[in-house]
């Protein structure tokens, strides 16, 4: 067996490939912040509680109605991201026209109100969420093993952020929503219904959360305090990356969670601060993080 | 962009204006406050009253911050936090004294304050919010990753509270409240200064309208990261006192939702309102004294006082007040 650097080949196989789960995760979650801020100009502290959200959406589905997983993956996003809609329409409405950091402390109490319900109802333990059937086991790939379920969460994420990206940068309805970005008020008057496209774009940001959540909730226990630290994670990733680009969200993500991975293995006890002081070395060298613009 | 308290609480904006009715108003409370703190250790139980006065202090140092340099930090924890951890750590392993355990404390806040305030200042707006927390968050990275400074887990327990300059003993919690209260008032005092000083006026300035102040030749950046190490170093102070009064640190002072709990208090009292933070500090505190039996929906009141706060009651508690009575408060 040939070794890297001392480091035997499974263990940095299985690193790289827990950094690219981890990165996909960080990319739908920080590619919906990107499209909730393009057009709202909130950080939306509650994605983190959406995100759990779609995972409890996915194991209530499996234990209240028997639905399986396949239904769960379409279903949750549906109806989390309908509480997206509701939240919007009562709630950030009204505080658009003020300082946008409003709107953070907003979703901040928001995601403290969710996180409660959730902790009163099923505790902070964790509840387990079996991987679908059609999905256990996994491939022999001669150097490393590769479970089935990681890799369609990595195939699936990649769909979802490539497909995000060609909606808004691609289609008709996307470029309403990048002119709606620039100018809303210009937008509004060539006849495009502005107030409708914010709606649907919270709840379309929030429906991405949810789906990260069902994609995790197989990978990690299901409780209440999901999201919470992954968020702050996210906001460290959104840093890095800027806020520019859909692209930049996309890139930025996968390649955190990758360099997180390696770091688990070269050196464990910076893991979890990797991802911050890189944040720390991008606003030294490029304020406005990676692709972003500077204001 | 950063024109927060002075968009939304006209109390802030009336506020650069001080006749002399209202600086006798306000002379006037301050010795209402005094007189308050006099009393209360007979009336309340001391360990409540220092537990809100240490708050209390937190939330005037992160009102400093917001109220008057316009910046909202997400990461107040981690100079709450790690001052405490020092203070305790030192208290306890070298056998400090109690002014200087807390002054140790509050001169680490400060060298945190000015290396992330250096960091933070770079970006604005909701990003400066983000930045903030994540540092905050590498702070509690480290604070559960160093158990042999901080305890990990468990926090550094039984902290002694030691003699007051070598001399005077203060396991007795009524000795203990006057050196609290003494801290607290210095620091109430020494805000109020701050704020209405040339620099607090620039301050104000700045969170108006920055790129105006840029043009009137006023270097914003140094009068920003001023203000923030100002707020670091008064967070840490009390954060310092907090660990000798319960002669614990733990994780819970670094979390991030201690500084989502600064925020509410500000916002609760009132933001850019001088004394709103007390309030606020107050009534938060007392609530959760008084709910804990309600577990984990403490957390759902709080986001609840918190939304409700951020849509209908933007002046907070005292900025009502102080738009009635027509006098900056």
């Amino acid at each position: 067996m040939f070794e890297l650097l001392g480091i035997p080949p499974q263990a940095l196989f299985g690193q790289v490939l827990l950094g690219l789960i981890n990165g996909s995760f960080y990319a739908i979650l920080s590619l919906g912040l990107a499209v909730i801020f393009g057009l709202l100009n909130i950080i939306n502290f509650s994605h983190g509680a959406q995100y759990m959200m779609g995972a409890f959406v996915a194991w209530m589905c499996l234990n209240y109605l028997g639905l399986n997983y396949w239904v769960a993956l379409l279903l949750a996003p549906i109806i989390v991201g309908a509480t997206g809609i509701a939240i919007e329409r009562l709630l950030l409405k009204r505080i658009a026209h003020l300082d946008h950091l409003y709107g953070l402390l907003l979703t901040f109490g928001l995601a403290l109100i969710i996180q409660g319900l959730f902790r009163n109802q099923y505790g902070s333990s964790g509840l387990p969420y079996a991987i679908p059937p059609q999905l256990s086991g996994g491939q022999n790939l001669g150097f490393m093993f590769l479970p089935n379920y990681r890799a369609w969460v990595i195939f699936a994420s990649l769909v979802v952020c490539l497909g995000t990206w060609f909606l808004i940068e691609k289609t008709k309805l996307g470029s309403y929503l990048r002119a709606a970005t620039e100018n809303p008020t210009l937008t509004q008057a060539f006849g495009i219904n502005v107030p409708l496209l914010v709606t649907l774009t919270y709840g379309f940001g929030v429906a991405l959360a949810a789906f990260a959540g069902v994609l995790a909730a197989p990978i990690y226990s299901v409780n209440p305090n999901m999201g919470g630290d992954l968020i702050i994670v996210v906001f460290a990733v959104v840093v890095i990356g800027g806020m520019g680009s859909i692209m930049g969200a996309i890139v930025t993500g996968f390649s955190l969670g990758l360099i997180e991975g390696l770091t688990k293995v070269f050196y464990p006890e910076a893991a979890a601060t990797v991802i911050f002081i890189i944040m720390v070395l991008v606003l030294l060298v490029k304020p406005a993080g990676l692709f972003g613009r500077q204001a | 962009m950063t024109d927060l308290a002075s968009t939304d609480t006209p109390a802030a904006a009336v506020l650069t204006e001080t006749d002399d009715s209202t600086a006798r108003l306000h002379r006037n409370l301050f010795i209402a406050i005094a007189a308050l703190l006099v009393i209360a250790p007979f009336v309340a139980y001391p360990v409540f009253v220092m537990k809100v006065l240490c708050f209390a202090l937190f939330a005037l140092a992160f009102n400093l911050l917001l109220g008057y340099g316009g910046l909202l930090s997400f990461g107040h924890a981690a100079y709450f936090g790690m001052a405490s951890y020092v203070s305790a750590y030192t208290a306890k392993n070298w056998g400090l004294t109690p002014e200087l355990a807390i002054l140790l404390g509050t001169a680490v806040a400060a060298l945190l304050g000015t290396v992330f305030g250096a960091l933070a200042i770079r970006r604005q707006g909701i990003y400066f919010a983000m930045i903030t927390l994540a540092l905050a968050q590498m702070v509690f990275f480290f604070s559960l990753q160093t158990p042999r400074f901080t305890g990990g887990e468990d926090g550094i327990q039984a902290v002694p509270r030691g003699k007051l300059f070598g001399l005077i003993s203060l396991a007795d919690d009524r000795a203990l409240y006057w050196l609290v209260a003494a801290i607290f008032m210095a620091g109430l005092l020494l805000i109020y200064r701050i704020i209405h000083s040339p620099f607090g006026q620039v301050c104000k300035a700045i969170r108006d309208n920055e790129p105006r102040a840029i043009s009137l030749g006023y270097r914003a950046n140094q009068y920003k990261l001023m203000v923030f190490v100002l707020s670091a170093t008064l967070a840490g102070l009390a954060g310092a006192t907090k660990a000798i009064v319960f002669q614990l640190a733990s994780l819970t002072d670094v979390y991030w939702s201690m500084s989502g709990e600064v925020v509410l208090m500000t916002l609760v009292g009132g933001l850019g309102t001088v004394f709103g933070p007390i309030v606020g500090a107050l009534v938060i505190v007392s609530m959760q004294n008084y709910l804990a039996t309600l577990g984990a929906w403490v957390t759902v009141v709080q986001g609840v006082i918190f939304v409700l706060c951020v849509l209908l009651f933007r002046e907070g508690i005292v900025g009502v007040i102080a738009k009635a009575i027509k006098k900056p408060l």
